[in-house]
Parts: structure tokens; C-alpha cells; sequence
């Protein structure tokens, strides 16, 4: 009876780990769970397209990066560092923060030698969850499947010298004898041109534009307060990041003020204040937003998408594309915004897409797109 | 029990309220000025001093003049004085704030756009030496120059305030504003800015990477020149495409460089002023 009980335990905890380890890897695939082999040698074969497509993104999760590139194709026109950078980005790029944290395949084709699968990528960011939709072709080569890694286009930018010509304003705040200290240099003057506020699948929301009318910049935010019919506030929100908090003289922001789980019919009033101060800023760098077009993407959602195209000197790192949309009147009916996973490098253009609710899609009628800049080392 | 002092003196005030006045207080005095109390009897007796941010209490020899130094009446306001041998008695006076000695003057906004009615507003507070609110009436003469340009009005004060209400000039650039009071003056500065951008006109004409497209020098409708740095966005619409880029004044002129390779339309906007329409035509 001594003997027994531990050989039992031994016994039972060898066995739930080999189901663990053998188990995990036949199961459908689970948003934020690693499937697949904890351990090198044990990764179930790649004998479908689905456990081959699998066994490469775990890998990818785990960064382990051998594995991964050995379960691509021969025939991939890409070569390992490239992949590598793909997936962990660069310069300083959002995607250089983030993590893959879960995926979700869909067989789009599969025949005897290739399958086309789409995947909704799920990644942890500084900035929240972002989803990424990616097609895998996968080819059977044996008795293994394995996928085919398209050559990844990657921005060249030539050596040259592009001079800085744009304003930058500092800040001088004034000393201790100063008489009235840095009141004597009044707040930015800045003003909501427009405000609207309805009901979503998440909640309330409460959106519109503001521009600075000074000559001088300012940083800006957006709160709003949410009043029942006795008067007292129901809820209490700021802007936060969709806003383009730093505003150039007489440039124009959207913004949007999120309100889960409230709705509209409890309210009865919206108390809305702009807050501004004076900040140091500089006009630099300009980013242009071309080829902007509403349409809809592979998933079938409706999309304003383009290209952003950095046209100054330095690379932005991380931008952030705010969008607002108007109906026939002008009036502002959603405002939408997205991170672009990979750093704008000079004089070079990336794509991006924001997204607009398909309620809304028909009313849209035109757009106003502002590109807030995140760039390393600098304010 | 330092509290507990000048409301025991005001009881006795109260208490002796009704009483013969044995003391003669100063009829006028003045913040920072020596002053004397003349005082009737023989012998000792106690002297309360009560007054805005003082209370003494000093032994006086009735029959004699109780000296107050400038140091007891620094503070504007009302003083009570109170005697008490056998028994007490009292008697108020006023202390009114010295000449004019420095003039505090709040003008405001510190940066205003040109051509604004009723924009520039200044306050104007004489002081004294002591920091005393003077509210004796005093003029004070306003003076504004921007420029070559100056006028000066003179406004007199109602308890101890004077201030003046005006619309910003018509050029852009510094507005020295000067409060003045016999010798003494304040100066501030309000920075006048130009307005909104008034006819904005672009133009533009294609080249090899795409279209150049630069505004007219942007003033506003006073003909100031609109300050650097300000944005006007270049929006070009090709078919269903548009492509936008919020390009910077520099030098009077915001320019964009902007890829389209088909027949566009152009226009400009800076804030919620709107320029004109250009058509350029697609790449031969």
C-alpha cells in the first residue's frame, strides 16, 4: 500500500501529460491559446493544411524561429530574416511591440496538393487588441503540407539628404519674477465645430470635430458627460487616443468619446468642454494621405482604406489614422480610427484601412482623414 | 489664546460703548504714517490697539499722548483703540491707504486676432507703498501704441478700479499697452495675430511624381500675412479616390506634392475657411 499510491500518481500524472501534449494539437485552434507541441520532437505532423498552417503559427507565438522557417516551402521567395522581421517588425514599428496571441483559421480551398486558408490574426499591442486578416497558400510536398511565403516588399529608402524647413514652436515659461508666471501666455483658443451623439452595438458614442483657431499649437482634449433627465451626470469620458490631441494652427481633428453600456434613451443632455494648453510642436513631418477610398475588404466589411506617404525626412513610427465621416448634410455620423502596424519610413507610403459600422456605410457621403504620429524620441 | 484676545477686547468695546469718550483718536490717518492719541486723567493704564492684522496691547501713562508707530497702521481699514484704568474706554478711527505707489494692471488676452470689437480689456488697481487698495479717486491714463499708431485715454477710478474695453487694431504685430498714474507706469504687451486666411486661392501644375500645388500668399482679409506654421489641407479628388495631405505655411505659401495620375480636383481649406476649386488635367 506504500508503494502504491505514488506509482498511481506517477502513473496518472504521466498520462494527463501525454494527453496534454498529443491532445492539444488535433483540437480546433483557440483564439489566445498556443496550440500544438510544447516540445521540440513532439509537434504533430504536418499532414493536413490546417495542423501544418498550426504548427506555424505556434511556432511563430513561441518565436521560435528555426521551426518556423522550416515549415515554409521550399519554393518561398522570402529568406529567414526577412520572415523573421515580418512577423517582429522594425523600426520601431506598433508590430515591434506586439505579440501574436491568437489565431483563427478558415479553410478558404483545399484540394489534394494546395490549400488557401485565411487566418484573423489576433495581436497584443500598447494600444489594445489588433486584428489582421492574412491569406496562407499551402502546398502538399510528400507527405507534408507547407506553406508558401510570398516575397515581402519591404520599403527601400535611398541615401539622401532632405533638409528640415518647417516650423517648430517652443515654450517659455516664465521664471519665478515673473509677475503672472506662465499665465501671461493665454491657453490655446480652440473650438467643437461639430458634435453628434448616437446609439452603437457597444454603446453610446459621442463624436465630432474640433479645430484649433489660433495661431499657436495646442493640445487637446475631449471630455463629455452624459446627463439623465433630473440633471445628474450618468457617465463621464474623455476622448483618450481618438483624437489627434496636438493640433497645428487651424488644422481640424475628429474625435470620439465611447460610452459602453449606455444608451441613448437614458439621456437627456451631453455637457461637452474642450480642454487646451499651450504645447511645444513642430510642423514636421507632413504625411500625406492618398488614393483614399471607401470599399470593402475580403472579410466583406465596409472599409475607407489608401496609403499614408511620409514625405519628410524622418521615419514616423508608429501612425495612427483618425477618420471622420460625413451623410449628404455635412453632419458628422461615425468617426473611426486604426494603428498602421508598420513604421512610415521617409519619403515612402504604407497602406492602411479603418473600418465604418455597415449600418452606417450607405450614409456615408464623404470623409476627412488627419494622421496622428508617434515617432521615438521626440515629443 | 492669541484668538482669544481681540474678541475679549471687542466685548470690552461693546461693554463700554455707552461710556464717556476719554480718548481722542486721529481724524485722518494714513497707512504707514506715525499718528497720536491724546488721552486725558492721571496714571496707568492699559492701550489695546485693534486693527486689520494688529493687535497690541502697551502700558501708557494717561494724561500723555500714546504714540503709534507706522509700523501699527501699515493696513488700511478700521482701527479700534481702547484705554482701560479703573475702567475702559475707546474710540475708532479710519486709516486710509497712502499715495499711490505701485499700479497693478491685468490686461487681457495676451494674444488677439486683428479686427475684433471690444477684444483688448485692461484693469488698472493703484496701490500703495503697503499694498493698500488706494480708493481715494485717481486717473489713470491708458496708453496703446501699436506701431507708429497711439492712443491714450484717461479714465478715472471707482473704488480703487479703473478699465477700458477696445477693439484690436487692423495690423498684426506687437500692442504695448501702458497704465500710468503720476510718475508711476505698467507696460504689457498683447500680440496681435492675423485673422482668419481671406481668399484663398491655389494653384497648381503636374509633374513628373505627381502635382504641385501651392497657395497664393495666404493673408486675411485685413492683408495681414497668415503666421507660418498654420495648416491648409490640399484635398485632390480623382474619380472615387481623394487624397489629402495638411500641408504647413511657410513663408506665406503652404505647398503639397500629391500622387495622382488622372484628371483632379483640387481645393484648399484652412480651419473652416475654404479656397477655391482647380482642375488639372491627367498625365499626357
Amino acid at each position: 500500500m506504500k508503494i502504491a499510491l505514488p506509482i498511481i500518481l506517477v502513473v496518472v500524472t504521466a498520462g494527463l501529460m501525454a494527453v496534454a501534449l498529443y491532445g492539444s494539437g488535433s483540437g480546433p485552434a483557440t483564439i489566445g491559446i498556443a496550440t500544438g507541441s510544447a516540445f521540440y520532437g513532439l509537434t504533430p505532423k504536418a499532414s493536413s493544411p490546417q495542423q501544418a498552417l498550426t504548427n506555424l503559427l505556434s511556432d511563430v507565438q513561441r518565436r521560435n524561429w528555426d521551426q518556423a522557417f522550416d515549415a515554409l516551402s521550399k519554393t518561398s521567395a522570402i529568406d529567414k530574416q526577412s520572415f523573421i522581421q515580418d512577423w517582429i517588425g522594425s523600426n520601431g514599428s506598433l508590430r515591434a511591440f506586439s505579440n501574436l496571441e491568437g489565431f483563427d483559421p478558415r479553410p478558404l480551398h483545399i484540394s489534394n496538393g494546395d490549400a488557401q486558408i485565411r487566418v484573423r490574426l489576433h495581436y497584443s499591442t500598447p494600444v489594445g487588441p489588433i486584428e489582421d486578416v492574412r491569406d496562407f497558400h499551402l502546398i502538399r510536398e510528400g507527405d507534408v503540407w507547407k506553406a508558401v511565403w510570398p516575397k515581402v516588399e519591404v520599403s527601400n529608402v535611398p541615401s539622401e539628404v532632405i533638409p528640415v524647413t518647417y516650423l517648430r514652436w517652443d515654450l517659455v515659461t516664465g521664471g519665478a519674477d515673473d509677475q503672472w508666471g506662465s499665465k501671461s501666455v493665454d491657453a490655446p483658443h480652440v473650438r467643437i465645430i461639430s458634435m453628434n451623439a448616437v446609439d452603437s452595438d457597444e454603446g453610446a458614442v459621442v463624436m465630432g470635430e474640433v479645430v484649433n483657431e489660433d495661431t499657436i499649437p495646442a493640445f487637446v482634449n475631449v471630455n463629455a458627460t452624459l446627463v439623465d433627465g433630473s440633471g445628474n451626470p450618468i457617465d463621464d469620458e474623455t476622448s483618450f487616443d481618438k483624437i489627434a490631441h496636438v493640433l497645428l494652427p487651424k488644422q481640424v481633428t475628429p474625435y470620439r468619446i465611447d460610452f459602453p453600456s449606455v444608451t441613448l434613451n437614458k439621456v437627456k443632455n451631453v455637457r461637452m468642454d474642450v480642454k487646451a494648453t499651450l504645447v511645444p510642436a513642430s510642423a514636421d513631418p507632413v504625411i500625406g494621405v492618398m488614393d483614399q477610398k471607401l470599399d470593402s475588404d475580403v472579410q466583406g466589411k465596409a472599409v475607407l482604406h489608401g496609403h499614408l506617404l511620409n514625405q519628410s525626412g524622418q521615419t514616423v513610427n508608429i501612425p495612427h489614422v483618425i477618420a471622420s465621416f460625413y451623410d449628404n448634410n455635412g453632419k458628422v455620423v461615425w468617426v473611426s480610427d486604426g494603428y498602421v502596424d508598420r513604421a512610415l519610413l521617409p519619403q515612402s507610403s504604407e497602406p492602411f484601412a479603418v473600418e465604418i459600422p455597415k449600418s452606417l456605410s450607405a450614409k456615408v457621403h464623404n470623409f476627412h482623414l488627419v494622421v496622428n504620429q508617434y515617432s521615438l524620441g521626440r515629443s | 489664546m492669541r484668538r482669544s484676545f481681540p474678541i475679549c477686547a471687542a466685548a470690552m468695546c461693546l461693554f463700554v460703548a455707552s461710556e464717556a469718550q476719554d480718548i481722542r483718536v486721529p481724524a485722518s490717518a494714513v497707512a504707514g504714517e506715525e499718528a497720536s492719541i491724546s488721552t486725558t486723567g492721571s496714571g496707568k493704564a492699559t492701550f489695546y490697539l485693534i486693527g486689520p492684522g494688529i493687535s497690541s496691547k502697551s502700558d501708557v501713562n494717561l494724561g500723555e499722548e500714546i504714540h503709534l508707530q507706522a509700523q501699527d497702521l501699515r493696513n488700511a481699514g478700521e482701527y479700534i483703540a481702547v484705554v482701560c484704568s479703573r475702567e475702559c474706554h475707546n474710540a475708532s478711527f479710519f486709516v486710509s491707504a497712502g499715495k499711490p505707489h505701485r499700479l497693478t494692471f491685468l490686461v487681457h488676452p495676451s494674444r488677439v486676432p486683428v479686427a475684433q470689437n471690444d477684444a483688448v480689456t485692461g484693469v488698472a488697481l493703484p496701490f500703495d507703498d503697503f499694498r493698500n487698495l488706494v480708493t481715494t479717486p485717481e486717473t489713470i491714463n491708458f496708453q496703446l501704441t501699436a506701431g507708429n499708431a497711439s492712443v491714450s485715454r484717461s479714465v478715472r477710478t471707482q473704488d480703487g478700479i479703473s478699465w477700458f474695453r477696445t477693439a484690436s487694431g487692423k495690423s498684426a504685430g506687437p500692442l504695448q499697452v501702458v497704465a500710468s498714474l503720476d510718475d508711476i507706469s505698467t507696460r504689457r504687451a498683447v500680440q496681435q495675430v492675423a485673422s482668419d486666411p481671406c481668399n484663398l486661392r491655389i494653384k497648381g501644375e503636374r509633374t513628373a511624381t505627381g502635382i504641385l500645388v501651392e497657395t497664393e500668399p495666404v493673408h486675411d482679409c485685413a492683408g495681414n500675412p497668415v503666421p507660418d506654421g498654420t495648416i491648409v489641407t490640399f484635398t485632390a479628388t480623382v474619380g472615387d479616390e481623394k487624397s489629402t495631405v495638411d500641408a504647413p505655411i511657410k513663408q506665406n505659401v503652404a505647398r503639397a506634392q500629391i500622387v495622382a495620375s488622372g484628371p483632379a480636383v483640387i481645393s484648399a481649406a484652412s480651419g473652416v475657411v475654404m479656397g477655391n476649386e482647380l482642375r488639372v488635367g491627367g498625365r499626357p
